[in-house]
Formats: structure tokens, C-alpha cells, sequence
């Protein structure tokens, strides 16, 4: 553990300064770079509002809070792991160089969605009040999804940096099967009508299960079970596993291949 | 105690089809069997050590696994086989104008590059004035990098590992850049922390370099290490070499046979 502190602080400086040159490189240091990552959810919020309102809004309570939900947690997880895909291979200049950890560059990244999210969530929490949610206070458990949520994205970067060096047509799969992900996290619909052998199956998709814990603190007011929460740790587990063996694995075998 | 043990190292580099290919590719080839990996030895069976204080040239012709066998000192890259043992601190600037970020301003990039080094932020707030004057950059300072020459670029990056006072030092094809005021520059500042102790590792292009700021010297040659030992006697049995004056094996034995009666040249 005191060795982990060590290194983190060893490290914390470079961490830092590619943070900072992630930041400035994304934004272009334009101001409007900042607003639009915020404004570019909610337009996909109000197209969605706009379209889907007709088929499934009108027997869900608070259909825009619902939806905000499911985009809340899928743009996120589909931004972090979209750019912490090419984290590794787009600093390749500097890892076949200096000898540094190379999981930085995917947490640098991180910390700029996490930003990102970050935002998203003030905006999500002004649309509640205006959709006339009523605040109790498990909306402090939200604090788990979320965390998950972060864990989850890193797990899923370090997989997916990993493969991208070894195969460059990560990114197209990847576009397909994030695609086909959001039709089946019921982002826009309800699950109810289907049978309850199919709604089961819904549950084997993590990020169906963080928006669903959104919806349940937000909208119902209520909390998931203890089964409910232990699904997503050990989702977030797994993931998280694999990465860090991947990583660990290749660690110096990465540059054979860039 | 030496501060550098480099023992039998080999190392294999992969080329072959797996580079560029993709998942879906890939997968079609592992199932027709027309997957291929060549593998070659990049180094083969290199030994050495360094003492403190002491400055290694390497010399070889392109490909003689000179970059390769650094990635492997700097910890960069795993040896395939055999093992290199190090001691204390390192800092090693390979091909250094690379991995500089040509959005980044030159005072950005500076800190950046500062960080990777291994410095803390508040060497760098205390040396960032040394460095950009060193490198002669200072009405650059706020400059994007991309609109530097690549002489410039390279001066920065000299002048940033150059201030540290690592135990051993890699640098490789440092000093051929910049124009000869810069060169005798640099020359003098290598002097400098050689003088302070450091170890240091060069890779050069330019015998006469070596000969003159190292006090030995290693000879690769396609991967295989033909002679390691006093840098006079190398350079002068390499530079006869590339003369066309005596074969590979001549000069080979030329350099075992002084190695035997060699003394410290120091």
C-alpha cells in the first residue's frame, strides 16, 4: 500500500501535466469547446424527447427525466471508452521512449470525460427540479452507480487500449457494438411489456444496470437490492480485471506492435 | 559495484503480419493457417558493465541493434533472454525531438517533458529559466511546438535532460543535432556532467565523437557485439573497418588482442 502512495506520487506530476495537455488539446483553449460538450447531450435529449414521446412517453411518469437518465449514463460510458480506446497508441511517441506507466495516458483521458460528466449531471439535476422530482435523500446512494460507473469505463479503456494497439479495427467493431448496446439498455423505452424471462436478461447488460439504479433513486425513489448492487460490483470486478491483467501482460510488448 | 550490468542480453523483435491487419483479419488467417510472425534477433549475447563515472560510446552501422539494446537498458523494452541490472537513477533520451506535442507551446511541452524525466514540479519551476536559456529558446517560450525547426527541437530536449544528475544518462543521437555552436555547446555540458559523475551512455554516428568524450566503447554489428572495451583502440579498429582497411573478423581480432594488454585509459 505505502509502495502504491509512492509511486502515485512519484508519478502525480506527469499525471498532472498530461491531464492539463489532454484538456487543452480537446478544447483547443476555445470557450465554446467546454459548453458544447454539454450542449451535445441535450440536443440528443430533445430529438429523443421530440421522436419518442408519441410511442413510450405517454404511460411513463417523468419520460424526460427517464431519458435524461439513460443518456446520462451511456454518453459517458460511450465517451470514456471511445477515447480511452486510442489513449495508448496515440501517445505511443512517448511510452517506446520513457519508461512510464502507461495506464496514465488512459486516466488522463478519464478525468476529462469525468469532467465531462460531471457537468452533464448539474444540467441532469436542473431538468429533475423542472420535471418536478422531489429530492430525498437517497439520492446520495447515486455516489455508487457512478462509481461503478467510473470503475466500470476504466476497465473497459484498459481492454480496449490494449486490443486497439494489436488490432486497428477495434474502433470500427467497437462503433457497431456500442450501437447495438444502446438499443438494448432500454434508454428510451421500458422493459415491462416484454416477458420476465427477457427483462432477466436485460440485467446481464452493466450499463442497463447503472441506468437502472439512476431511475430507481430518481424517479421511484427507491433502493435497488443488496443482489442488485452486488451484480454491478462483480461486473465492474470483472472488467476491471482483465484490464489490469492485460496491461500487466503486454506492459513491454506493446511496442512490437506500433 | 557497477552501476550498469548488461549480462548475455538478447533480445527478438516480432515482425511480420500481425501489424495492421485487424481482429477480423486475423481471425480468418489463424483459421486458414496463414498467420506468420518472422521473428529476428535485434541483439544477440551482449555483455557489458559500466563503472560510475564511466561514459560508453556504442557505434555500429544501421540496424546493428544500437536503439534496441538502450530500450533495453532504460527498462523500456524486457530482454528475450539474459538480464540488466541497474543501479540508482536513469534517464534516458531516446531519439529525443519525438514525443514532444506540436499543439503544446515550447514552455508546455518543456514541463511535460520534465515530468516524464521523472522531475518533480518544483525542479522544473526552479530550472525552467536554465533550460530555455540553454536551449537559446526564450522569445519562443509561448510558441506552439510545430512552428519550431527541428534543431530547436532537439535543443530543448538536450537541454532538459542535460539538467538533471541522473546515476546513468542514455542518450542516443543527441549530440549530431543543432548547428555547430549548439554542438560544441552540448560537448561541453556532457564534459560537465561527466565530470560530476554520471554515467553515461552515447550513441553516436560520429566516431571521432566518441573517441573524444568516451572513455569506452561497444561495437555492435547486425546484432552481435564484436568488441567491447577502451574507446581509442574500438574507434580506431571500427573507423579502419569502415575504411574497408581490415575485415570484420581482422578487427575483431585486433580489439580482443589489445583488450588483453589494455589498461585503464582513464
Amino acid at each position: 500500500m505505502l509502495q502504491i502512495r509512492q509511486r502515485v506520487e512519484h508519478h502525480r506530476f506527469l499525471f498532472e501535466e498530461l491531464v492539463k495537455r489532454d484538456f487543452k488539446k480537446k478544447y483547443k483553449r476555445t470557450v465554446l469547446g467546454m459548453v458544447w460538450s454539454v450542449l451535445s447531450p441535450l440536443l440528443t435529449l430533445l430529438v429523443m424527447k421530440l421522436v419518442f414521446t408519441q410511442f413510450f412517453g405517454r404511460n411513463t411518469p417523468h419520460y424526460t427525466t427517464y431519458l435524461f437518465c439513460g443518456n446520462l449514463v451511456f454518453s459517458c460510458f460511450n465517451e470514456s471508452t471511445g477515447q480511452g480506446m486510442t489513449s495508448l497508441m496515440g501517445n505511443a511517441s512517448i511510452f517506446t521512449k520513457v519508461n512510464v506507466p502507461k495506464y496514465l495516458f488512459l486516466f488522463s483521458k478519464n478525468v476529462q470525460t469525468l469532467i465531462n460528466f460531471g457537468l452533464s449531471l448539474c444540467v441532469f439535476f436542473v431538468f429533475c427540479v423542472l420535471d418536478q422530482i422531489t429530492f430525498t435523500w437517497k439520492f446520495i446512494l447515486l455516489l455508487y452507480p457512478v462509481v461503478c460507473l467510473v470503475l466500470f469505463n476504466i476497465g473497459v479503456g484498459l481492454v480496449l487500449s490494449a486490443l486497439f494497439v494489436f488490432f486497428r479495427d477495434i474502433q470500427y467493431l467497437w462503433s457497431v457494438f456500442t450501437m447495438l448496446l444502446m438499443y438494448m439498455s432500454a434508454i428510451f423505452y421500458t422493459i415491462e411489456n416484454y416477458s420476465p424471462m427477457v427483462q432477466n436478461l436485460f440485467l446481464l447488460n452493466p450499463v442497463y444496470l447503472f441506468i437502472r439504479y439512476f431511475r430507481k433513486i430518481v424517479i421511484e425513489a427507491t433502493i435497488p437490492t443488496v443482489w442488485f448492487h452486488l451484480l454491478m460490483a462483480v461486473d465492474v470486478a470483472i472488467v476491471l480485471g482483465l484490464g489490469c491483467w492485460m496491461y500487466k501482460k503486454y506492459n513491454t510488448r506493446f511496442l512490437y506492435y506500433v | 559495484m557497477s552501476i550498469l550490468e548488461v549480462h548475455n542480453v538478447s533480445i527478438r523483435y516480432m515482425t511480420g503480419d500481425f501489424k495492421e491487419i485487424g481482429l477480423k483479419e486475423y481471425v480468418m488467417r489463424k483459421i486458414r493457417g496463414e498467420y506468420r510472425v518472422r521473428e529476428f534477433w535485434a541483439d544477440r549475447n551482449i555483455s557489458f558493465s559500466l563503472e560510475k563515472g564511466d561514459m560508453l560510446g556504442i557505434i555500429g552501422t544501421n540496424g546493428a541493434g544500437k536503439s534496441t539494446l538502450l530500450k533495453a537498458v532504460s527498462g523500456i523494452m524486457e530482454p528475450t533472454g539474459g538480464y540488466v541490472k541497474r543501479e540508482g537513477s536513469i534517464a534516458a533520451l531516446l531519439e529525443l525531438a519525438s514525443g514532444f506535442d506540436g499543439d503544446l507551446t515550447v514552455r508546455e511541452n518543456a514541463y511535460l517533458r520534465g515530468a516524464m524525466l521523472g522531475y518533480t514540479r518544483k525542479f522544473m519551476d526552479e530550472t525552467y529559466g536554465r533550460i530555455i536559456e540553454f536551449a537559446e529558446l526564450r522569445e519562443f517560450e509561448d510558441r506552439p511546438f510545430k512552428q519550431l525547426s527541428s534543431g530547436m527541437k532537439s535543443r530543448l530536449a538536450f537541454s532538459i535532460a542535460s539538467l538533471v544528475q541522473p546515476d546513468l544518462l542514455i542518450l542516443d543521437e543527441v549530440l549530431s543535432v543543432g548547428d555547430g555552436a549548439f554542438r560544441r555547446k552540448s560537448e561541453a555540458k556532457m564534459r560537465e556532467i561527466m565530470a560530476g559523475g554520471a554515467t553515461t551512455i552515447l550513441v553516436s554516428h560520429s566516431v571521432q565523437q566518441v573517441e573524444e568524450l568516451c572513455n569506452k566503447a561497444l561495437w555492435l554489428e547486425k546484432g552481435r557485439q564484436v568488441a567491447f572495451g577502451g574507446a581509442r583502440r574500438i574507434c580506431g579498429a571500427y573507423q579502419q573497418y569502415l575504411d574497408k582497411a581490415v575485415t570484420l573478423e581482422q578487427a575483431k581480432a585486433a580489439c580482443a588482442a589489445e583488450a588483453g594488454t589494455e589498461t585503464d585509459e582513464r
